[in-house]
């Protein structure tokens, strides 16, 4: 698909309305790539004039920062914002909660002041806007779903609702775990845990929750962050006899939906 | 003409006083022990919070039932305790009931509401001692808890029954007395003879006084402090978004003047140390924090790690600073200033592998009744251990090279960061 960057933008001397930042998780991880395909086929549906950085992109910084190498993410984050000012971004959107939440809260006291928003918050305007049309045959209709709160998106940035919203526009049935919301259980990726292995203890953190999910007795379950969505998908493989439950992102359930 | 127990009294009201001031005093010292940090922002809003958060317990809330029984332990403990100026006037001056012929009807009024009160919260303590020890509820099973602070949570509940205890007594005993829940009691020394009633009643009353300045003074050294630093501590919680950590101007200045030289003072002072290993690294809130932690574990609860069998436990590391802090106190009282004594919060009070166990996930900090944040003291302490220490687990160490060198926290080459463009 033909994505333009900033540079092939600044080229031209125009100005997209909104950046779309990828992430490293949407722009290497196989999974991931999907999300973000989906996503990016959405914009062009919806007339969004958009670009990504492409190659300029780099790591927020968020898994050295939260692993303690705060001097990692002081590196990113000077290259990042050096190039996001440089281009003079206002706006930004993006599909991983923990790329949102670095942007949108940490490097303001940098020196980089964007209008940041999360995709699943994007989706839900593009809606009330009208500006995504949904196919006549909504295959979602009726079909259940249990979304799963990101805890970059949920406790750490209080965005509960527009996740839902999006969902219930399918006219979807929502089922809730046992933990939602505010009290949502965390998949087990946050904080660098991503990156190493879990520490000893009596059950993995995906697995807990992918119990929970499952328990729901959903067809799908929601994601919204990349990294939820990979330890979503593990732990509800490890239960691939039982269930059939598929773990998809807000974004891929749109996609398919749309006009 | 002052009797020998209105002088007694006085002494021991003046004794209490100050011996509870100084050991507040000492542990206002030891939260200043903890690093400058200005929060004086948005002075409304934290107004709103102390209102909200405090007094109005919304956290207590998730769960109706408990808060319920909460509340009634806490409204009568701040309302009872208006009768207590009664009572210390009354001990000082030798009278009895000196408010009654001042507020006639009203006098009435206020001790019903403290004997409802004081029954609801005797029956509320009753019903917290059984669910401690008796209903097997995780969080208050876990064993952060063996040892002292089970004692400690025992303790304040069985003082505070036998408080209103005795309250309730001294009224029943009291034969100008006629309130709606010491007359129930009435029947239980229908027996007596007056001299005995009267002996019964003073008794009631003094156990009643002793026991609460006793109580007052048990306060510092218990995890109850709560009931005091809930208040400023609703007052100082961050505002601020919860996945926001806090920056690090030092190390942000030292990127910066690698990356323009120029910029580089000619002056530039030595590096401080990075995050924290001891308690006097971490911030005055978090030693706050510390102090004001009621063990209740909620955090714990609800912490993914802890719950999956995990050493990590966010309540375990609210009692560990204050234990290592505590100790640094007892320290500095006994050497003038702090000695080095070969210990620190990082290793000797909190281990590697639970720091490591932690998403960051802020489920603690959401459950925190109290506005604890153990989540910010955890983060310190990774900082010190990786920044400090060189101290990661070899994954964290390749992701942290994959960022320096590929700009992503996987091998990937860089250029292939669009490659998703041209699949189809």
């Amino acid at each position: 698909m033909k994505v333009n960057t900033m540079a092939e933008f600044m080229a031209k001397g125009e100005k997209p309305e909104v950046l779309f930042w990828v992430g490293c998780a949407g722009s290497f991880d196989q999974r991931a790539q999907k999300i973000t395909k989906a996503f990016a086929t959405i914009l062009d549906k919806a007339g969004v004039n958009y670009a990504i950085l492409g190659k300029e992109e780099a790591c927020t910084g968020d898994p050295a920062r939260r692993a303690g190498n705060e001097f990692m993410f002081q590196m990113m984050a000077y290259q990042n914002i050096q190039i996001l000012n440089g281009y003079e971004i206002k706006k930004i959107v993006t599909t991983c909660p923990h790329c949102f939440n670095t942007l949108k809260n940490e490097y303001p006291v940098l020196g980089g002041v964007y209008d940041v928003i999360h995709h699943t918050t994007f989706l839900q305007e593009l809606i009330e806007q009208g500006k995504i049309k949904f196919t006549d045959s909504n295959e979602w209709k009726g079909k259940s779903i249990t979304y799963h709160d990101s805890c970059y998106l949920g406790r750490a940035n209080e965005i509960y609702e527009a996740p839902r919203k999006v969902l219930e526009s399918l006219d979807m049935e929502l089922r809730e775990m046992k933990r939602c919301k505010s009290k949502g259980l965390c998949c087990g990726a946050g904080g660098a845990q991503m990156f190493k292995e879990e520490e000893k203890g009596d059950k993995r953190i995906n697995m807990e929750r992918a119990d929970e999910a499952i328990e729901t007795k959903s067809d799908f379950v929601a994601s919204a962050c990349p990294f939820c969505n990979t330890m979503m998908t593990d732990g509800i493989k490890n239960r691939a006899e039982e269930v059939k439950t598929e773990v998809l992102d807000i974004a891929e359930i749109i996609a398919q939906a749309i006009q | 003409m002052p009797t020998v127990a209105g002088i007694c009294f006085t002494l021991l009201t003046i004794i209490s006083f100050v011996l509870f001031f100084k050991k507040l005093g000492k542990i206002a010292r030891n939260i200043h022990l903890g690093k400058a940090f200005q929060i004086n922002d948005q002075k409304t809003k934290r107004i709103q919070n102390v209102f909200l958060l405090a007094f109005g317990q919304k956290k207590m809330f998730r769960n109706p039932l408990v808060a319920i029984l909460h509340l009634f332990v806490y409204v009568g403990f701040v309302i009872i305790n208006i009768e207590l100026l009664e009572i210390i006037v009354d001990g000082i001056a030798g009278t009895h009931r000196i408010f009654k012929p001042y507020l006639s009807e009203g006098y009435d009024f206020l001790i019903n509401s403290f004997e409802i009160l004081a029954l609801l919260v005797l029956i509320a303590c009753v019903v917290f001692f059984i669910r401690r020890n008796l209903v097997n509820i995780q969080r208050l099973r876990s064993k952060d808890l063996d040892g002292w602070p089970k004692s400690d949570a025992n303790a304040i509940l069985i003082i505070e029954v036998v408080l209103m205890g005795l309250f309730l007594t001294m009224n029943a005993t009291d034969e100008e007395a006629n309130y709606l829940i010491s007359n129930l009691l009435k029947p239980f020394f229908s027996g007596f003879d007056a001299s005995t009633l009267s002996a019964i009643e003073h008794t009631a009353w003094w156990l009643h006084i002793l026991g609460i300045y006793a109580f007052m003074n048990y306060l510092p050294y218990s995890k109850h402090l709560h009931i005091i630093l809930a208040f400023p501590n609703a007052y100082y919680a961050p505002l601020t978004p919860k996945g926001k950590m806090h920056n690090m101007p030092s190390v942000q200045n030292e990127v910066l003047y690698a990356m323009q030289p120029e910029l580089a003072p000619t002056d530039a002072a030595a590096p401080e140390k990075f995050g924290a290993k001891d308690v006097m690294d971490l911030s005055w809130k978090n030693l706050m924090d510390a102090y004001s932690c009621t063990e209740c574990g909620r955090c714990s609860a609800a912490c993914p790690a802890n719950t999956t069998g995990k050493l990590l436990s966010p309540r375990k590391i609210m009692m560990a600073t204050r234990d290592r802090l505590e100790e640094v106190g007892k320290n500095i009282d006994a050497n003038k200033q702090f000695v080095e004594d070969g210990k620190s919060l990082l290793h000797n009070y909190i281990s590697i592998e639970e720091l490591r166990a932690c998403t960051t996930c802020n489920a603690c900090v959401e459950e925190c009744p109290v506005s604890i944040s153990p989540l910010d003291i955890i983060v310190e302490l990774r900082r010190s251990l990786v920044m400090e220490e060189s101290n990661a687990p070899a994954e964290w160490n390749g992701m942290f090279s994959n960022i320096e060198n590929n700009f992503a926290p996987w091998k990937f080459a860089p250029d292939d960061r669009d490659a998703w463009t041209k699949q189809d």
